[in-house]
């Protein structure tokens, strides 16, 4: 059975120069899609990623990942709707690049779907009244 | 024909017939103009949205000893007041920002707290830093006052917004090769994006086009309780390019509203942040509209695609002052979430919150319905289209 889940890691400094996501490829039979990178030598790494396979090599993978003492988190928490805050005015809907906001036709209340959401976190500076929220 | 005073007794006896700006649409499809509007007796309008021409004044009452606040200093959480009144007032307007805010420096600036979050955390409830300086005078000899204060504590907190309610407004674009950050949000290089900011056909305005029946001294839904219209807004200016049946096709009037903050909901009164360019309060408002006769319900029933505004360039002739059309749109294109501008689809989003103004026209409609608001004759009108009142630039005079 094939998995493909968005995944959150953090690298710690040690690792930033190790060619991790190539060991993920080519040990683990994993393909990957870079969501967000933020790479600076000596710091802390963060890397957001889609990684797909069968689920035997996936389970295999992240045990890699921990084993390299990389923290894993699963991205679908990372951003979330302070739903009392949220206006619904829209403004989100054309700024964000994987249309995660769509506005219901019928009841013109803004839709947040965050299976789509890839945390690139354009809506959260944007939003007027700050209803979006980052979560790590 | 009816007049306000029937349509009041009406109320009084749970007899009245009230529906929104846009229930009267379908309503007059199926039952002709002629009969609704006897059958109907009121038209509910609403607009939520970022209005930065607002604020509140206050009163402090005095501590012992007294401070002077006129000609002193007055500060709530950091965000700084007007204290140029008498000894115990001051106003806060809503883009007010904190002297240590970094704004624009680190571009674009985030504004995270500014006047319009202070009222919100005031009409939540909140304690608020109150910190006064004044340079004491025989008779209020104290020159500093720092204290912990909440709504409860001033003697008036009153909302104050010169000008409100804007009818009709810009659809927003950006022609140049960078993102500009802009009181009409974030707009994407190349006309990568439209902002636009009005609730349409339930905006009040735009159902009542000649002011016909919103006057001065109108009783209306502000920030979640009664306020009224204390004058017309500041920029007010009817004389603009109209459809034929009236709709301004740029924005236009605007109205100046008061009511007491104490009692308002925050739910109504939201403080907002524009990245890059500042702070600001949304601002809920409803307002009523009495269908006298059939000419005014008739105004009542204009719909999205009647409403027309123009399209203009953010990058340029906005901020330069030159006049700039890149073309005209209705409100049902800029809702279906793409228009063509200069042959490009350019997707569009809006400021002002449709379902929340909907959910305020029908709070208004309850309060009609249950006996609870009272509609009133307006003091005076407010200049239309025959009037001197318009929108002019400054003609800078130089100092030499």
């Amino acid at each position: 059975m094939t998995v493909s889940k968005k995944i959150v890691l953090r690298f710690p400094p040690t690792l930033v120069d190790q060619p991790v996501v190539y060991r993920l490829v080519k040990d683990y039979n994993l393909s990957f899609n870079i969501l967000k990178a933020s790479v600076t030598p000596k710091e802390e790494g963060l890397l957001v990623l889609e990684l797909t396979g069968k689920e035997k090599d996936y389970q295999r993978g992240i045990d890699f990942l921990s084993r390299l003492k990389i923290k894993i988190q699963p991205l679908s928490k990372d951003v979330t709707r302070d739903e009392d805050r949220c206006t619904h005015c829209g403004v989100c809907i054309d700024v964000c690049p994987t249309q995660a906001f769509v506005l219901d036709p019928k009841t013109k209340r803004v839709e947040f779907y965050k299976d789509k959401c890839i945390a690139c976190e354009l809506c959260i500076k944007i939003c007027p009244p700050r209803a979006m929220e980052l979560h790590f | 024909m009816k007049t306000i005073s029937e349509i009041n007794e009406r109320i009084k006896k749970g007899k009245v017939v009230v529906t929104t700006a846009e229930e009267i649409i379908d309503l007059v499809d199926r039952k002709g103009l002629k009969k609704t509007s006897k059958e109907v007796d009121v038209v509910t309008t609403a607009t939520f949205a970022p209005m930065c021409s607002s604020g509140a004044y206050f009163n402090i009452g005095q501590p012992k000893p007294k401070i002077k606040l006129g000609g002193g200093k007055v500060y709530l959480n950091g965000i700084p007041c007007y204290s140029g009144f008498a000894a115990g007032d001051f106003f806060l307007g809503v883009t007010s920002l904190p002297d240590d805010d970094p704004k624009n420096r680190i571009y674009p600036g985030e504004f995270r707290y500014g006047g319009g979050h202070l009222l919100e955390d005031l009409v939540s409830g909140k304690d608020v830093k109150l910190e006064a300086y004044g340079y004491g005078t025989d008779c209020y000899p104290r020159k500093r006052l720092s204290a912990w204060v909440n709504i409860n504590d001033f003697n008036e907190a009153i909302l104050f917004n010169p000008r409100n309610c804007y009818q009709n407004y810009n659809a927003a674009v950006n022609l140049s090769k960078k993102t500009i950050y802009t009181y009409m949000g974030m707009l994407k290089p190349n006309l990568g994006n439209a902002h636009y900011c009005s609730s349409g056909q339930l905006s009040p305005l735009l159902n009542d086009p000649y002011y016909r029946t919103i006057g001065l001294g109108t009783r209306v839904f502000l920030g979640g309780r009664v306020g009224y219209i204390a004058w017309y807004g500041t920029q007010h200016n009817p004389k603009v390019e109209r459809t034929k049946k009236g709709i301004p096709k740029e924005p236009a009037g605007t109205l100046a509203l008061i009511g007491d903050l104490k009692g308002m909901k925050q739910q109504w009164l939201r403080g907002a942040s524009f990245l890059g360019y500042g702070a600001t309060l949304i601002v809920g408002i409803g307002i009523p509209i009495p269908l006298l006769n059939e000419e005014i319900c008739r105004f009542t029933t204009v719909k999205d695609k009647d409403i027309y505004t123009k399209i203009v360039d953010y990058s340029e002739s906005h901020p330069s002052g030159e006049k700039s059309n890149l073309g005209e749109v209705n409100y049902e294109e800029l809702k279906s979430g793409k228009i063509t501008v200069c042959r490009k689809k350019v997707p569009t989003a809006s400021l002002s919150s449709y379902s929340k103004a909907k959910e305020i026209a029908e709070i208004l409609k309850s309060w009609i319905e249950e006996g609870s608001f009272f509609l009133t004759e307006p003091v005076e009108r407010i200049p239309s289209v025959n009037s001197k009142v318009g929108f002019k630039p400054l003609k800078e005079r130089p100092i030499r």
